[in-house]
């Protein structure tokens, strides 16, 4: 009995820690949330007055509709024209000036430094044995679609960020006249690469869907993120885990990028300025955080992990680089079958078996 | 120092679109373009109102806080004007504004816009006063004439009144006294802060 209680009690304490953390968290969200009530009953006696007020001052509801968008009817042709006082620009401006400045220049600086960091103290994730014998890892075609979207999302990525931080950033370097020469040719060529962008990056996330479903490996491979925190080498199948989940962030936030781009670029179509505003938020934080995870990509892909760039530069890997981080995917291609069925399902794989 | 503002008396205005002609035809701006426009509220009922709205020169204006390029600038007179040469034609200012005052030569595909043009308060631009450039790119500047904008000059029942905010006001105030009624400083409250005269 006593023994058993002993045994128990660490696990108690655990679990009194997460519930004690998950009410606080749940009070500390909740409790800000009656100010909601003080508020509507606030609003509930101002509306008392209001009327009381119309009742004397028909005009009084007549101006607040004004100044809340009432529509009304102008001579002068154009989108919205009748409208007096638009609102929605001034939420769109703090959101722009404040949080997705802040927030988004925050995350693109910490990723640098956690990029630079992890460089400096863990160094290059080099093959353990080269062998010199090549398997072909990319087509010709996989190649292409990935050099193609990657060049013109880099492209993309500093007009883009030019518009949203150029002015802090670059008109002290620049000078006005410099920096809206600069913005002069990025808006153009954000707005015209954008198409054939749209179109690559759509084709690409159709085709590699397969390469990337999620198998219970992966979340093995996830939780020691990829070996770097436990020292082992985690299966992998053609893609690891890291690489997949990329994969979706790069699904769902590249549709939620061009879908709001697409209203951008078309204001001839008559969106109005809501929808307008709206998509200007989702793209600008799509955006940035794409270009902070591609920075990741870019990272790993380049000096952080020796034999991965040789794969996508000429489409052969070191057979050591497939032992080493796709293991499934070499077992596979060399027709070694995998030593428990139930974890190593059959990867999809796009690439041949060459010797 | 004055401080420039417009103020449409709703309960004078007919209408009758004369300031929007007069500055169609005194800045030559192109088609399609229209500084200045006349909203109808109630159209066709009893309470039926007129208001003339452009670009109302805010104090804390949010079209020159998220222009990307940085090209609008406030006068010595608090009238907003922007710089066309650096204008990218973005249309952040248009989604910024809630006048609905920021207006593009062109509506295309692929964001094409053309450099905005709004309502200068009759002052111009940048550029040396009333030079040909200045003329070609903001119209005619009456400011530096020492004239106020033609289309309140030009308004048959003085109901859009422009100048310092001061003598506005006070002009406003008087006929309120007379004829009863509240004020309503139409859209005073969103494009100026208290204490800005």
């Amino acid at each position: 009995m006593r023994a058993e209680t002993i045994t128990r009690k660490p696990r108690n304490r655990r679990r009194i820690a997460v519930v004690t953390v998950a009410l606080s968290m749940l009070l500390a969200m909740a409790l800000p949330l009656t100010g909601y009530i003080a508020h509507d009953a606030g609003m509930a006696w101002a509306q008392s007055d209001d009327a009381a007020e119309e009742a004397a001052n028909p005009r009084a509801e007549y101006w607040r509709a004004v100044r809340e968008g009432q529509d009304g009817y102008s001579a002068v042709p154009g989108a919205e024209a009748g409208v007096l006082v638009q609102n929605g620009g001034e939420n769109w401006r703090s959101l722009r000036d404040g949080p997705l400045k802040f927030f988004g220049g925050s995350l693109l600086i910490a990723v640098l430094i956690a990029i630079i960091g992890k460089h400096l103290a863990m160094g290059k994730d080099r093959l353990d044995s080269p062998t010199g014998r090549k398997m072909t890892r990319w087509s010709g075609f996989d190649r292409a679609l990935h050099w193609y979207v990657g060049i013109s999302f880099i492209i993309l990525s500093i007009t883009g960020l030019s518009l949203q931080f150029g002015r802090a950033l670059l008109i002290p370097l620049l000078g006005k006249e410099g920096f809206a020469a600069w913005a002069q040719l990025a808006k153009p060529v954000h707005d015209y690469l954008a198409l054939p962008f749209l179109v690559g990056f759509t084709l690409m996330l159709l085709i590699w869907i397969p390469r990337n479903i999620l198998r219970s490996h992966d979340f093995a491979w996830l939780r020691s993120l990829g070996g770097m925190i436990r020292k082992d080498h985690p299966q992998a199948g053609f893609m690891n885990g890291g690489e997949k989940i990329f994969f979706w962030i790069l699904f769902f936030g590249g549709v939620a990028l061009m879908v709001s781009g697409f209203y951008l670029l078309f204001p001839n179509l008559g969106w109005e300025r809501e929808t307008m505003q709206l998509s200007h938020i989702v793209h600008s934080a799509s955006g940035v955080f794409l270009i902070a995870i591609s920075l990741g990509h870019i990272y790993l892909g380049s000096v952080g992990v020796e034999g991965v760039l040789e794969g996508m530069v000429s489409g052969e890997v070191d057979e050591a680089f497939a032992k080493q981080h796709h293991n499934l995917w070499y077992d596979e291609v060399k027709g070694i079958a995998p030593p428990d069925k139930s974890s190593a399902a059959p990867d999809v794989s796009g690439a041949t078996p060459t010797t | 120092m004055a401080r420039m503002k417009f103020l449409c008396d709703a309960d004078r205005c007919i209408e009758c679109n004369g300031c929007v002609t007069a500055c169609k035809n005194e800045h030559e701006v192109p088609w399609g373009v229209n500084r200045r426009r006349v909203v109808t509220l109630d159209d066709g009922v009893p309470g039926e109102k007129s208001i003339s709205v452009a670009c109302m020169h805010c104090t804390d204006a949010p079209c020159a806080a998220v222009c990307p390029v940085d090209c609008f600038y406030t006068t010595d007179d608090g009238i907003v004007l922007h710089d066309k040469d650096l204008c990218i034609g973005c249309g952040y200012c248009l989604y910024a504004c809630p006048f609905g005052a920021p207006q593009f030569p062109q509506k295309e595909a692929f964001g094409v816009r053309g450099k905005m043009d709004k309502c200068t308060f009759c002052a111009g631009g940048p550029e040396e006063d009333n030079s040909a450039a200045e003329h070609e790119k903001y119209g005619r500047n009456r400011v530096a004439e020492g004239k106020l904008p033609l289309c309140a000059e030009m308004c048959s029942t003085k109901a859009l009144l422009a100048g310092d905010g001061d003598q506005v006001s006070d002009i406003y105030r008087e006929r309120i006294t007379k004829r009863g009624g509240r004020p309503e400083t139409w859209g005073w409250d969103t494009a100026y802060k208290k204490g800005d005269a």
